[in-house]
């Protein structure tokens, strides 16, 4: 079976080499890649959005829709994850028995160091996600840091410690609250009178001149979802570890 | 790339050779915990090798999720899985 | 030598993926198969964001012209060709945290499959299936009669 595979990916492999004289040169300016979808984008972020950063821009507002869904993917793994595993504690094993012995972390410093650790994760976590229209950032990595802290305090403490300060029932809310909230903006412009998910029609909430104002709706409905997006990713991180390292009992973990 | 031109052969071959190593070597041990954290590494590479190229968001998210979060629930799952791997 | 050093990118992503590709399918443990899994996604995304790359172009964030500290447009420069190509690393950026969502599926269902056969082996676990299914057949058989 390994030969078999071996002589299976070296043939595909040989293939793909074959077609790469079609392929452009690395770094080529003028690739078809490089050249008109993307230089409409640079070119007009700047104008009609006011964000610096055109990944952000792009990802939040002129392809909003791939971000709701990307987010309503990550929605549906947390639930498919809490209907296969999640058991009563009380369960005994068919056949695997007992699970590795539980050896609660010993001595001072993990403690400590966590403490001292976590609070300053989650306030850089938060200025990632807000300040994502200038600096590398936005609500993805800002969720993900935010879920790293929880795991963090999970890992050096016991499950339960962390499971204390985000029970179950709120991490299961705020999954679907973060996709609710980014649907619900687009909801919003739909009230308004605009698109679905077209921000410029939240422009009678801002006030002022209607262009620029068109412009700062922009600008502020890509941080709303931008939140949204962050509360998702953050609890659906913690939720999987949670359920994956206690193998779905959620009374013990590593 | 944002390199300058002079030192981009050595360390870009450099950082080459260690992605296709690290990948190369997760797969190999037999230990899962050993796989899992090399894992960590091999990601971690990519992350600098995007960072060359230009794509500082993508690095951002790969060093958050692959090299942090991806890791971890491969060492949640090979911690109770208590066997070794037989290849 | 020419042609490899124009084409290079492309030949680490074919290495990658025939590694990938080769542990999904050839290697015996189910951890194994999601480690493979992952290499796999991470040498696609590698392939996109390499394709976006430029000689000499800096980071898609816009940069302030010389001396200008206003937040308009007419502060930013536009101009496309110094900056990376954004929108293959948008692309990838869901991509990324698709992968990680899929990952926590995948390893849930070995967790699960481990549970239910004591292995993680997938020779074992293929014996165990068809040894069930020959347990079943007499039974089968009674059933009807």
């Amino acid at each position: 079976m390994k030969a078999l595979s071996l002589l299976l990916a070296l043939f595909v492999g040989f293939l793909l080499i074959g077609v790469l004289d079609d392929l452009p040169a690395w770094g080529d300016a003028k690739s078809p890649a490089n050249s008109y979808v993307s230089a409409y984008y640079l070119k007009n972020s700047m104008e009609q959005t006011h964000v610096p950063n055109v990944v952000t821009a792009v990802l939040a507002d002129y392809r909003g829709f791939d971000t709701m869904f990307e987010t309503g993917v990550v929605f549906v793994a947390v639930i498919g994850i809490m209907a296969i595993l999640r058991r009563d504690p009380k369960e005994e094993d068919s056949e695997t028995g007992d699970r590795p012995p539980h050896a609660p972390p010993e001595g001072f410093i993990l403690g400590v160091a966590t403490r001292f650790i976590v609070p300053f994760m989650q306030m850089f976590a938060l200025y990632v996600i807000a300040h994502g229209h200038h600096s590398p950032g936005g609500g993805f990595q800002g969720g993900v840091i935010l879920g790293a802290s929880l795991i963090l305090m999970a890992m050096t403490g016991e499950l339960e410690s962390a499971l204390d300060r985000m029970r179950e029932k709120w991490f299961i809310v705020l999954v679907a609250g973060g996709f609710l909230l980014y649907a619900g903006v687009g909801l919003g412009c739909m009230f308004f009178g605009g698109n679905f998910l077209d921000y410029s029609a939240l422009a009678p909430l801002l006030g002022g001149d209607p262009k620029a104002a068109a412009i700062m709706a922009r600008y502020h409905g890509m941080l709303w979802v931008e939140i949204g997006v962050a509360f998702t990713v953050m609890s659906s991180m913690f939720a999987i570890f949670a359920y994956l390292s206690s193998d779905g009992r959620m009374d013990r973990g590593l | 790339m944002i390199w300058p031109q002079d030192l981009i052969w050595t360390y870009d071959f450099t950082l080459l050779v260690l992605v296709v190593a690290t990948a190369a070597l997760s797969l190999a041990l037999k230990d899962l915990m050993g796989a899992a954290i090399v894992f960590g590494t091999y990601s971690f590479f990519m992350c600098l090798l995007w960072t060359v190229m230009g794509a500082v968001d993508v690095a951002f998210t790969e060093a958050a999720v692959g090299a942090g979060v991806s890791t971890v629930f491969f060492i949640a799952t090979a911690y109770n899985i208590k066997k070794e791997a037989k290849d | 030598m020419a042609w490899v050093e124009v084409h290079y990118n492309y030949l680490l992503v074919i290495i990658l993926l025939m590694t990938g590709l080769w542990a999904m399918i050839g290697k015996n443990n189910l951890i194994k198969k999601c480690i493979g899994m992952c290499i796999f996604q991470n040498a696609i995304i590698m392939f996109y964001i390499s394709m976006g790359a430029k000689k000499g172009a800096t980071i898609p964030i816009l940069k302030h012209v010389p001396g200008a500290h206003g937040h308009g447009p007419e502060s930013y420069i536009s101009d496309p060709t110094i900056y990376a190509n954004p929108l293959t690393q948008i692309l990838m950026l869901t991509a990324i945290v698709v992968g990680v969502a899929t990952l926590g599926m995948a390893l849930t269902l070995v967790q699960k499959i481990y549970r239910e056969y004591g292995t993680c082996e997938e020779d074992e676990i293929l014996n165990c299936m068809s040894e069930e299914q020959d347990h079943e057949l007499p039974l089968q058989d009674e059933l009807k009669a």
